[in-house]
């Protein structure tokens, strides 16, 4: 993957957002509810047709690919609200995660990999993914979105309803697939553990890139402190 | 008593072909939440079909042997094919177009295509019940009084072991979870990389071709149709989908089989015959007051 730049014209959702990210960053996308996060990462999956614009991705465009071709180019997306299959096992959600890979060795070896990193996920395996809690299903969704092998793992808040704890876990395990060479488009209300873990980071308003600098320097940019990070800090 | 244990194996024969009518009902309802009314006139369809293939075959008698294996076979695979590929042409041209426009439009789409279906086959076929040969030797068997005719056991059979095949594709294949995720959440299963067009497609496939099965099944069992068959025989399999639970494959069966059941028993009154119909719906409101998402329908609320 060299890099991603997306610029889009919908009607107010999106208006000529540029964001780019390298090879094996961690980006971080915030804003405030409605600014066009979810709508931004749903464009790049071909969940959303852009009107205008270009979405290119490791030098080729994506901007008409279908969802599941996005898929099979190599992004995986862990959607808002986390969306797991409620009627089906938590092992059934994980082989779907797969669902474009054939090589079963490989699969079955990233799957150990995501039951070791989500033990809970271990215990509940033949559960079915309605019946687990809320934190217990955005773990899923994230292991889920992993299976598929991803270069780049777009994650809509997956923090959102977390106790402290989990949410203190889910960006250790963050940082660890990041550091395990996959590059990761992160969005956020939980600002401040964001900009901590990212590289660079994109402040959304109203459909509009506001600021963009590197994690450090959001944080400690006086604009963003009011706005996100609930004062100084 | 012998009368009752007469009409259950007359019953289960009847459900037996409304069950895979069901089917279809219930696999289009799960995934695209539609009533996919000409559904119904797809297994009519069967029938005729599988009239066309066996005139083509030259049968128009019983066959012993290898020649019924074979060309029963060939029958019944012709049959599915091309009902199979109706339902994706009808799935790709009327319904898909639709598929984010609301609810009402699909539906009502769905009636037109149900008329333009049966005005096709009474074009085809003339608007008089057509014969439908007797491929079967059909000898009977008498056990403690009942009488068992070996079509019977047939359809019977036939049903089942469609049920079965269909059950096994989709639980353990990795298109049958590809439908499963679909029906549960289409955005969710895209971005797994399924591709929802071709598994809706498949959908309508799989389900159509199970009643090009039915059709051949019914023409063997009635040795008949005329081209508005469908339309009785669709609301009774519609019913039977919504009596096991609309989207429940196994409630499908279940509800097929207890479709056929009820209809052969209200044959035991006095002009039962014509109170059938009654009597399935009846039986029908009842149980949606009293289980309004049908006997295996899911009661688990979805969390989002
Ligand atoms: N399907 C839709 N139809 C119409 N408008 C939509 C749709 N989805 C999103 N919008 C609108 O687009 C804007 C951006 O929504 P989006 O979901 O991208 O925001 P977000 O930044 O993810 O917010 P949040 O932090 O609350 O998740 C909002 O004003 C929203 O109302
Ligand atoms: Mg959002």
């Amino acid at each position: 993957m060299h890099g991603l730049d997306a610029h889009y014209g919908r009607i107010q959702a999106l208006s000529g957002i540029s964001i780019r990210v390298e090879e094996s960053e961690i980006v971080t996308l915030i804003g405030a509810n409605g600014a066009g996060k979810t709508t931004t990462l749903r464009a790049i999956s071909g969940l959303v047709r852009p009107s205008r614009g270009e979405i290119t991705f490791g030098g080729r465009s994506i901007l008409r690919n279908s969802p599941d071709h996005t898929v099979r180019a190599g992004i995986g997306h862990s959607p808002e609200g986390r969306r797991v299959f409620a009627r089906m096992s938590v092992r059934e959600n994980l082989e779907l995660g797969a669902f474009t890979r054939d090589a079963k060795g490989e699969i079955a070896g990233d799957l150990a990999y995501v039951l070791k990193t989500f033990p809970r996920l271990q215990e509940r395996l033949e559960q079915k993914a309605g019946t687990l809690s809320g934190g217990e299903q955005q773990m899923l969704a994230m292991g889920r979105a992993l299976m598929s092998r991803p270069k780049l793992l777009m994650l809509d808040e997956p923090s959102l309803g977390l106790s402290p704890l989990l949410v203190a876990t889910i960006f250790a395990v963050i940082k660890e697939i990041n550091a395990r060479g996959t590059t990761i488009l992160l969005v956020e209300q939980n600002a401040r553990q964001a900009l901590q873990i990212a590289v660079r980071g994109y402040v959304l308003e109203v459909g509009k890139i506001t600021h963009e600098d590197s994690g450090a320097n959001l944080m400690a940019s006086p604009a963003v402190q009011a706005a996100y990070l609930g004062g100084a800090a | 008593m012998h009368n009752v244990l007469q009409q259950l194996v007359n019953g289960l024969s009847l459900g037996g072909i409304y069950a895979l009518i069901a089917l279809g009902y219930t696999m289009v309802y799960g995934i695209i939440e539609l009533i996919n009314f000409a559904h119904g006139d797809v297994y009519t369809l069967g029938t005729f079909f599988s009239l066309a293939i066996l005139g083509l075959l030259g049968v128009s008698n019983q066959l012993h042997g290898t020649p019924l294996v074979i060309d029963v076979a060939i029958t019944v695979i012709g049959a599915m094919i091309l009902c199979g590929l109706v339902g994706v042409v009808i799935e790709r041209f009327a319904y898909r177009p639709l598929r984010n426009a609301p609810r009402l439009a699909p539906l009502i789409t769905a009636i037109g295509v149900s008329f333009i279906l049966e005005n096709v086959m009474q074009l085809w076929r003339g608007p008089s019940p057509v014969p439908f040969p007797q491929v079967f030797p059909n000898p009977a068997w008498v056990v403690g009084g009942i009488e068992i005719q070996a079509k019977q056991m047939m359809v019977i059979l036939f049903a089942i072991v469609m049920m079965v095949a269909l059950q096994l594709f989709i639980y353990n294949t990795k298109l049958g979870k590809a439908m499963r995720a679909t029906a549960q959440d289409r955005d969710a299963a895209q971005l797994m990389g399924i591709n929802v067009n071709a598994t809706i497609a498949l959908t309508f496939l799989i389900g159509s071709a199970l009643a090009g099965a039915a059709g051949f099944v019914s023409g063997v069992y009635y040795q008949s149709t005329w081209f508005f068959n469908g339309f009785n025989a669709g609301l009774k399999a519609f019913t039977a989908a919504v009596l096991g639970g609309i989207g429940n494959l196994a409630g499908a069966m279940l509800g097929g089989f207890l479709i056929g059941l009820i209809e052969a028993l209200a044959n035991l009154f006095p002009n039962g015959n014509q109170w059938s119909n009654v009597v399935v719906f009846s039986v029908l409101v009842l149980v949606l007051i009293f289980r309004p998402s049908g006997l295996l329908g899911e009661s688990l609320p979805e969390k989002v």
